[in-house]
């Protein structure tokens, strides 16, 4: 059945996943439904001991067999240590079938993939397919088709009762003995724990895997004592130079800095830059140049951001610091300076990932944003936007909040350059539809800018504006002019991932990839 | 022309390409390594095959390595492996086999 | 026929490694007023050949939108330098850059093979137009002569590296070096009819002490400057560009000129600045710069 982007969606899968295909951001506005819960096991007796002695012990205690549903967070980013742990004492004790719903999964994450081919992981459920796993899901060995969700996607999926969790993994750098669990205080500090919240209160079992032990009660908690099952203290959760980055460095690139530039532009002068506005910047390049050339702005027309929010790094912490920013609102760390930052500033908070970007709870932060800025590996002529497949159709990428703030916000604006290599960015299709161009309101690439047609509001508001407007299509012909017209990625007919919309429908699915042939 | 020797011309950097040519076994024996195989391994191919046909070769073993390099890359490549297979380094045809 | 193009707006000269393909797929992006391919001393004594077909290419297949070609050829003691005047021309360079320029007769010599290759590949003969790099004392001396030595020669460059050494010296930062040259060329240029143009700032950290240096260049009476890198192109055009309040300034002053002349009156005040018709011309210029700069769109 053909769903509301034009993705062709098999109706096998449509029967059984019992899924419905996508119709529109916000077609489940008057749905209403009953949250899942998880299967608990008290501590009714004061004297019975959380502690265990290994991944193992913890995996025994809670009654691992195959065909579980193990979670994992993803704060430790590249530094990650917890999920290759856990996996591996899985695989020696000849467990199988298992399913990994992580919030995200990255090359640190590699030795996955042999465990795929070996059967121990036969189902995914992530944002992130970075890697040898990305690359083993699209040659086909994974095999139950991988489930791909944007952060907010994953937290309803898991409320709603679509996926249920049997055992989560949340690797804390502190923890007490009870199992109170922070992002702060230990040896490789991550700032939050905001995306195993929704995990400690819906797994059947929680087990908090720590590398540094604090006295009792680790409070103020990220984690509560009152969900979790045991404590497991091993010699590294993660490597503190990949969790974290010392200083995101600003782009000196001039193609990067002129988009910046439009971008800045763009918010200013839009009908929304007014005292109290809010904003999301992304962690690298023009995105990040943003929050220093918005700042004289701000500083000259006496306007404050009431809160800035993400994806927290040192530059939009210097802003509150400055008092340009009231809140931050934060659901991952990016740099040490904003993990200080949350340490000392009263007016930066940790939020959970329901809080930030949840779609069916009863209103979360990105619905109250005004700008983000997001990137895109390509953006089609119906402002569809792909971050997961590579242009040889093999997944190496992740939504994240990225359909979140777009559906949020009142102004998205996606920053790519029109070409990367010979690869343009604006295509006629995109090869996979991760966003939907209902929610992209503006593209803004170093050839020009589009606005959305659906956006006439936005049109007329920028009617005397000095930036360099033009159609999307002229763009792509731009584009198609410097590097020739591609051909579009041919795949197999397997379907190996499903891309899930926020609200559980489904908005396009991933085939296996198919070696190059010539015409002949 | 003919391909008397073997010679080779560009490099692996992104957007450029390598092309070696190589004495032919009697017809053009093209190979393609691309990171862009799927969007333009066709498109490179015309390319490829068009510059070899206005310079008159038709008996060469050719191999393209490719990062991305757009046609005017990819035709001053295949030119520079052809006439440094023949020694010649002035007086090109500029213009008329150099298109 | 005079060629149209011999007096326009050359504030910056971007230089471009014609071997390097990434870079030469689109530079008009960065806005630089001309584009420097270069087959002198950025390639490779054994790729000499190979950069010449990427160049023939680039010319031919490339949209510059407007932005002026220049090529850099190799020096006239080298074998390449006739191979890449034919290339040249072929490829429909707008301009040919002779290095090491120190004689007239060096001059002649490049235009009698421009001028063969232009009717050999049937360009309109005076299509292609020269500039001179000086790079040594001998070329600084020279330097009027060389800027007539052709109706088709525009302009002289300053290359720092290669002179500096020529006098036995060293870039120190301070210019002191180039003290003598920019002088004297702005001179020669300026008593010839033709525009002359500064040296890179190779150290691209250094925002502030480039600035100045534009900024000195420009009150020489320079044209415009040598950059290596997109990033230095902002800081040339700010300077190079009229400001406002100097085009309001230059409009009232041709305003009030050509309504006092009507009068019979020789001097006046505008603004509180004694003003007579010497005025004229350098406010008509400092307009003209601001048309072609794209920040004055009044008919005067």
């Amino acid at each position: 059945m053909k769903n509301q982007v034009g993705r062709e969606i098999p109706d096998e899968l449509l029967k059984q996943y019992g899924k419905k295909v996508f119709s529109g951001s916000f077609a489940r506005s008057e749905d209403t439904y009953q949250k899942a819960g998880p299967c608990v096991h008290n501590y009714i007796d004061p004297t019975r001991s959380k502690m265990v002695s290994s991944i193992h012990e913890a995996l025994v205690k809670c009654k691992i067999h195959d065909g579980m549903v193990l979670s994992f967070h993803h704060h430790f980013r590249d530094g990650d240590k917890i999920v290759n742990m856990v996996m591996e004492e899985v695989a020696k004790m000849g467990i199988k079938d298992i399913t990994i719903c992580a919030s995200s999964l990255g090359s640190a994450h590699d030795p996955v993939a042999e465990l795929i081919e070996e059967g121990v992981v036969t189902g995914i459920q992530t944002s992130g397919v970075r890697g040898k796993i990305g690359e083993a899901i699209s040659h086909g060995k994974l095999k139950n088709p991988a489930i791909i969700r944007s952060h907010g996607g994953r937290v309803r999926a898991i409320e709603e009762g679509d996926v249920h969790i049997d055992i989560a993994f949340i690797g804390a750098p502190t923890s007490d003995e009870y199992g109170n669990a922070r992002g702060v205080g230990g040896k490789s500090d991550c700032g939050v724990l905001s995306y195993a919240m929704v995990d400690a209160k819906y797994a059947d079992r929680v087990v908090v895997v720590t590398d540094c032990m604090v006295p009792f009660p680790n409070y103020p908690a990220s984690i509560s004592m009152t969900d979790v099952d045991y404590v497991c203290k091993v010699d590294c959760i993660g490597d503190p130079n990949k969790i974290v980055s010392n200083a995101v460095r600003m782009t000196k690139d001039v193609r990067e800095l002129n988009m910046a530039h439009y971008c800045t532009q763009l918010i200013a002068e839009s009908p929304y830059f007014k005292d109290g506005f809010s904003f999301q910047t992304g962690a690298g390049g023009a995105s990040l140049a943003v929050n220093t050339m918005l700042r004289p702005i701000m500083e000259e027309k006496n306007i404050h951001m009431s809160f800035a929010i993400g994806g927290i790094t040192k530059p939009i912490c210097d802003l509150l610091e400055a008092g340009l920013v009231r809140n931050i609102v934060d659901a991952q760390d990016f740099d040490l300076g904003s993990i200080e930052s949350l340490k000392n500033d009263a007016n930066h908070y940790e939020i959970s990932t329901s809080a930030y970007a949840n779609p069916m709870n009863k209103g979360a932060f990105v619905n109250r944003l005004d700008f983000v800025i997001l990137g895109a590996l390509e953006v089609d002529v119906n402002f569809n936007v792909n971050v997961v497949t590579g242009s040889n159709g093999v997944l190496r990428g992740a939504p994240g909040g990225h359909p979140d703030t777009a559906a949020g916000s009142k102004c998205s604006i996606i920053v790519a350059p029109l070409i990367r290599g010979r690869i343009p960015t604006v295509c006629d299709q995109v090869v996979t539809v991760v966003t939907p161009g209902e929610d992209v309101d503006i593209v803004v690439t170093d050839y020009g800018i589009a606005i959305n047609p659906k956006r006439q509001d936005l049109i007329e508001a920028y009617k005397n504006s000095h930036l360099p407007f033009c159609t999307i299509e002229e763009l792509r012909d731009k584009a198609y002019a410097i590097v020739g017209t591609p051909e579009q990625v041919q795949f197999k007919d397997k379907v190996v991932g499903i891309l899930e919309a926020r609200d559980g429908s489904i908005l396009d699915v991933v085939r296996e990839v198919k070696p190059f042939e010539f015409k002949d | 022309m003919d391909i008397k020797k073997s010679a080779i011309a560009g490099t692996l950097e992104s957007s450029d390409a390598q092309v070696t040519v190589e004495p032919g076994n009697g017809k053009i024996d093209f190979s393609l390594d691309s990171t862009v195989i799927h969007q333009f391994g066709n498109q490179i191919r015309a390319a490829v095959l068009e510059t070899l046909k206005r310079l008159g070769v038709s008996n060469v073993k050719i191999t393209v390595v490719d990062r991305g390099a757009l046609d005017c890359t990819l035709k001053a490549r295949v030119e520079c492996a052809v006439f440094r297979a023949n020694d010649q380094t002035d007086n090109l045809p500029w213009g008329g086999a150099i298109k | 026929m005079r060629n149209p193009n011999l007096k326009r707006l050359r504030r910056t000269m971007m230089f471009l490694n014609c071997q390097k393909p990434g870079l030469i797929k689109d530079p008009y992006i960065y806005k630089p007023d001309s584009i420097m391919l270069d087959l002198e001393d950025a390639v490779a004594e054994n790729q000499k050949d190979s950069a010449r077909y990427s160049l023939y290419h680039a010319l031919k297949e490339i949209d510059y939108r407007g932005v002026e070609r220049v090529v850099r050829i190799n020096g006239l003691e080298t074998p390449h330098w006739q191979e890449d005047v034919r290339v040249c021309v072929a490829g429909g360079a707008d301009v040919i850059r002779i290095s090491k320029t120190e004689t007239a007769e060096d001059v002649h010599r490049v235009e009698a093979a421009v001028e063969a290759a232009e009717k050999e590949f049937e360009v309109p003969v005076g299509h292609t137009l020269l500039m001179a790099a000086l790079e040594s004392a001998k070329g600084v001396r020279n330097a009027y002569e060389i800027c007539n030595s052709s109706e088709r020669l525009f302009g002289i460059a300053l290359s720092g590296g290669d002179y500096s050494k020529d006098l036995q010296t060293v870039i120190t930062g301070t210019g002191v070096e180039f003290a003598g040259a920019r002088q004297s060329m702005i001179i020669a240029a300026r008593a010839a009819g033709k525009q002359c143009f500064d040296t890179v700032f190779t150290n691209l950290d250094d925002m502030e002490g480039f600035a100045k240096e534009v900024l000195m260049i420009k009150q020489m009476g320079f044209d415009g400057k040598s950059i290596i890198n997109p990033r230095q192109i902002e800081t040339v055009h700010r300077i190079f560009t009229p400001s406002e309040k100097e085009i309001i300034f230059a409009e009232k002053v041709v305003r009030e000129i050509e309504e006092k002349r009507a009068k019979g009156i020789g001097v006046f005040t505008v603004d509180g600045k004694m003003i007579d018709i010497a005025f004229y011309d350098g406010s008509k210029r400092i307009l003209s710069l601001a048309k072609a700069a794209g920040v004055y769109e009044g008919e005067l």
